[in-house]
């Protein structure tokens, strides 16, 4: 039996040249490391420093104003707007008022809309001399330059120094289109997004006018052979309609979406009765993995239609979500007559009529949300049903359910 | 030794896995068992799956012959193993929940806002994969050549083909069926053959298992060696060497040849050169330091830490979590989680003290591990013993189909997904690339006991993930640089630790204790060096940590965690 106590040994001293050893090994590299990143600065020549410096400057700048011009992103981006001119102060506004004062001297902020408002109302720049009793105030100049976007002047961008040198303007007038650029991005970003909700829009309004009409009669004709069940029914079809119609979230849970699926092949089924068979083999793993509102329900929809509709005695719909690796895959199958694998490409491609927008527009909001490789994939012939496959990673940055 | 029922029980295991993986999921569910279904998966089949997961070589085998060899300090194994879950439940589980991440990698990301952090953390998902894997090989080839005399190679093998072709295949597709079943036929396993061993036990009068005497070969007992054996004899014996007729073993060390020895009944047990002798009451008392282990006092804590901190980064432990519907419903789930374990963990024990009176021929051999299925045969035999070490090797099977597959769909995802974005689209080829790598680690440190390997994959994941997920979660000062520098920090550590220990740089004294148990100084040290950066670049914080705090810990209920 041993135990411990052995505070200074030839072992100890072996021990002490290991860890020593080791420490070198994870700290050399973490020093060098450590010079590589820190002191990047200290190499090339003062232009390129310069030249580092400003694209350094722009660089943090460019996010807080790629969310448009708002007060908010005029405060955090004014700093950074000031170290790339290198003036006494700089003031952004907009056309309605003031929205940022950053540098020396802020008593003057109280009059720099009323400085900027020539430039804002012609679209030119200005040079103006500000008034002030201190001679010791650096703020004697003020350059305006406006900020346009498209062809409308949203606001204006004020550089104020001792002396209004003409490098100071044309340095001005630069950052000023540069700040424009950022906006019209900013603009461009959320017209992207207003497209999307678009989108989602236009799916919601979706719901098939027959689909309500067939269901409310389907519903009508159990009122008085089985009104327990009629009343369930009208229930489902409430909170069908309420998921399908709801105004707020882009995402959803896979679980939310199965579960109003099955809502509709309820529906779907009081109508067909046994014609209609339905299979669903959903792995319990998936089920809280987000999902694009509405992403399932076009698909089901198209199966039962393509499945059933056209004259056949009956057929299966089969949806399947399973666990794969680091995705979730799920599939909607029907049996159907199938279709012409020609016209499901011009359908996905937008160039086809427009009885199946649902699967284009699903197809297109997969691609947006995911990238290029998380499209829908179809398989189909003439005569061999149709499966339409998706594949979604169970996570991705900014994708949340709501 | 030809083993027919053993046999036949890794078959019947395998093909049962590979059947309920693929065919399982093909029964036909109608729209109403799907409603029952999506809103629940019951707490208590969620907690079987989880536990049947978690349940490895290590627990299986592993366990029973580190206490067999090393007395009780080794029971922290098992208590590290179930309290690890209950720090998940108090620190991680429900905010993890709430962020919708579902590996350390996406956490990582949705936190710090970081491609970088997030690639480093796949990399130690794949390497604490790729570690945990190996002991679940090693396992399997250990138990194939104690039951049937196969080659070490033969079993390790078989397992890594038939998960990967279980994996690749698709049949862990529905894993939690698959999980929850071999949970229930692990603890069939273990439990039913140690209710007749202790049965058996009474019958022979139950003699003291911790008595003041060492080990003694109860009867004339004839021990099979493979190769030459390195042991230290305590008093001097007449043994019968097959081939060379009875030979005088005097006190000291000595090298026994290959082949059969007979020892008298009655003789004190040579130990390997690696196991140093314990009586009985030395074996049963806490930091004694039986077999041999030096500092145990340390050891202990820093097993305490590497287990209890350890669990949370285990990369097949956290996806289990997303099988529950909602935060309440994983309490409930952890808290079965938490029984089903602790039930299972009081039977290894058992084994590793009956060992001690009935095997104690591996302590001379120095095949602990195989313990668990040598007492059947050795306490009860005939066709009884037979069957019984039959039922042991199918739960042991199922331990390492079980763990391994859940490890590998883990570390193949992350492949696929960060590590080797753009060679590897294909997660069936990930899933090949995984199992071969771990194969050859496997078969290239044969040698160690899988307990030891188990507990530096707990200890590299308590150094690396346990600091990302309790700051990450718990403090907004958290920066992406602090992150990196802390993972990189225990990461390194601990890796060296690993390769220092698997290469027996250090065999002896403070530097072989510090080095088989990392975990009391990598962690915090990992801690610290992910504070104190993340203080020196305070400016990183990211900006909406806010947010991102309130999504992590304000209740589902309130609908505070929408996204804007």
């Amino acid at each position: 039996m041993r135990r411990g106590g052995e505070f200074y040994s030839p072992a100890m001293g072996r021990s002490l040249v290991v860890v020593l050893a080791l420490g070198l090994v994870l700290v050399v590299p973490g020093v060098v490391l450590w010079r590589a990143v820190r002191g990047r600065r200290a190499f090339g020549t003062p232009a390129e420093i310069a030249t580092h410096a400003a694209l350094h400057e722009a660089s943090l700048a460019s996010p807080a104003l790629r969310s448009g011009l708002t007060a908010d992103a005029a405060l955090r981006s004014a700093g950074h707007l000031r170290a790339l001119l290198g003036s006494a102060a700089v003031a952004l506004s907009d056309t309605a008022q003031l929205l940022a004062w950053d540098g020396t001297s802020s008593e003057h902020a109280t009059r720099a809309h009323e400085l900027a408002a020539p430039a804002l109302a012609n679209g030119r720049p200005t040079v103006q001399r500000v008034a002030c009793a201190d001679p010791d105030c650096p703020v004697r100049f003020a350059v305006v330059c406006p900020l346009v976007q498209g062809d409308r002047v949203v606001g204006a961008l004020t550089a104020y120094d001792v002396v209004a040198s003409p490098g100071l303007v044309r340095a001005t007038a630069e950052v000023a289109r540069w700040v424009s650029g950022q906006l019209e991005l900013a603009e461009l970003d959320e017209s992207r997004s207003r497209l999307a909700e678009a989108q989602v829009r236009a799916l919601r309004a979706q719901i098939s006018p027959h689909f309500v009409y067939n269901a409310l009669t389907a519903i009508a004709s159990f009122v008085r052979t089985d009104p327990e069940r009629a009343r369930e029914l009208l229930l489902e079809f409430a909170d069908f309609t309420r998921y399908s119609s709801r105004t707020h979230g882009e995402f959803t849970t896979l679980a939310e979406e199965l579960r109003s699926i099955d809502r509709y092949l309820l529906l779907e089924r009081a109508r067909f009765g046994d014609r209609l068979q339905v299979v669903l083999r959903v792995a319990p793993e998936v089920l809280p993995v987000a999902v694009p509102y509405l992403c399932l329900q076009p698909l089901v929809e198209n199966a039962v239609q393509h499945g059933l509709e056209r004259g056949r005695g009956s057929g299966t719909v089969t949806v399947v979500a399973e666990d794969d690796g680091g995705q979730c895959r799920i599939s909607v199958e029907d049996d159907g007559a199938g279709s012409d694998p020609e016209r499901v490409r011009a359908i996905l491609a937008g160039t086809a009529g427009s009885d199946s927008m649902g699967l284009a527009n699903v197809d297109a909001r997969l691609r947006a949300v995911y990238g290029d490789e998380h499209g829908l994939l179809v398989e189909t012939a003439v005569g061999a049903g149709t499966k339409v496959t998706l594949r979604v990673p169970k996570w991705t940055a900014g994708v949340r359910a709501s | 030794m030809s083993a027919p029922f053993d046999i036949l029980a890794v078959a019947a295991v395998v093909l049962l896995t590979l059947g309920i993986g693929f065919y399982g999921l093909r029964l036909a569910r109608t729209t109403s068992d799907f409603m029952v279904a999506s809103r629940a998966v019951s707490p208590l089949w969620n907690a079987s799956a989880i536990s049947g997961e978690y349940l490895s070589a290590a627990s299986f085998l592993g366990i029973a012959g580190l206490v067999f060899a090393y007395g009780a300090d080794m029971l922290w194994y098992p208590v590290g193993f179930v309290a690890g879950y209950l720090v998940l439940l108090l620190l991680v589980a429900a905010p993890l929940r709430r962020s919708g991440a579902y590996t350390v990698p996406d956490f990582a990301e949705a936190r710090l806002a970081s491609p970088a952090v997030r690639r480093l953390a796949s990399l130690f998902v794949v390497v604490i994969g790729l570690l945990y894997l190996v002991p679940q090989l090693q396992g399997a080839g250990l138990t194939l050549r104690a039951t049937t005399g196969a080659p070490v190679e033969v079993g390790a093998m078989l397992v890594a083909v038939v998960v990967t072709v279980n994996v690749a295949g698709g049949g862990m597709r529905s894993a939690t069926f698959v999980q929850a079943f071999q949970y229930w036929l692990k603890l069939t396993a273990i439990s039913v053959p140690a209710l007749f061993l202790a049965l058996a036990w009474q019958g022979d009068g139950t003699p003291d298992l911790a008595g003041p005497a060492g080990p003694v070969f109860r009867d004339t007992t004839s021990v099979r060696l493979d190769s030459p054996v390195r042991v230290e004899v305590l008093e001097p014996v007449v043994v019968e060497v097959t081939g060379s007729g009875p030979r005088v073993l005097a006190a000291g060390e000595q090298v026994l040849p290959e082949g059969t020895v007979v020892f008298p009944a009655g003789a004190a047990v040579p130990h390997i050169d690696r196991i140093e002798a314990a009586t009985g009451d030395t074996w049963a008392s806490p930091l004694a330091g039986a077999g041999g282990l030096e500092h145990p006092l340390y050891a202990t804590y820093a097993l305490v830490l590497a287990t209890f901190l350890g669990t949370m980064g285990l990369p097949h432990v956290l996806v289990r979590f997303y099988t529950n519907p909602d935060g309440p419903a994983a309490r409930r789930t952890t808290l079965v989680v938490l029984g089903l374990l602790g039930t299972f963990y009081l039977v290894p024990t058992l084994y590793g003290a009956l060992g001690r009176l009935y095997t104690p021929e591996l302590l001379l051999t120095g095949r602990t591990d195989a313990v668990v299925l040598a007492l059947p045969r050795a306490l009860i035999g005939g066709i009884g013993g037979q069957l019984l070490e039959a039922l042991l090797v199918a739960g042991a099977f199922a331990a390492f189909l079980s763990t391994s597959s859940g490890l590998l769909v883990s570390t193949a995802g992350v492949l696929v997904q960060d590590v080797l974005r753009g060679t590897v689209r294909d997660f069936r080829r990930a899933a090949v690339v995984a199992a071969a790598v771990a194969l050859a680690l496997a078969l290239a440190a044969s040698s160690l006991p899988i307990g030891q390997v188990v507990g530096l994959a707990f200890a590299m994941a308590a150094s690396t993930f346990c600091p990302l997920l309790v700051l990450g979660i718990w403090w907004r000062g958290l920066t992406p640089p602090g992150a990196a520098a802390g993972l990189i920090v225990g990461g390194g550590l601990s890796t060296a630790a690993v390769l220092s220990t698997l290469t027996g740089l250090a065999d002896r004294g403070w530097p072989a204790a510090l080095l088989a148990q990392p975990a009391a100084w990598t962690v915090p040290t990992a801690f610290a060096v992910m504070v104190a950066v993340s203080w020196a670049t305070a400016d990183r914080v990211p900006p909406d940590v806010g947010r991102t705090m309130l999504v992590l810990h304000a209740p589902e209920a309130l609908g505070l965690n929408r996204p804007r």
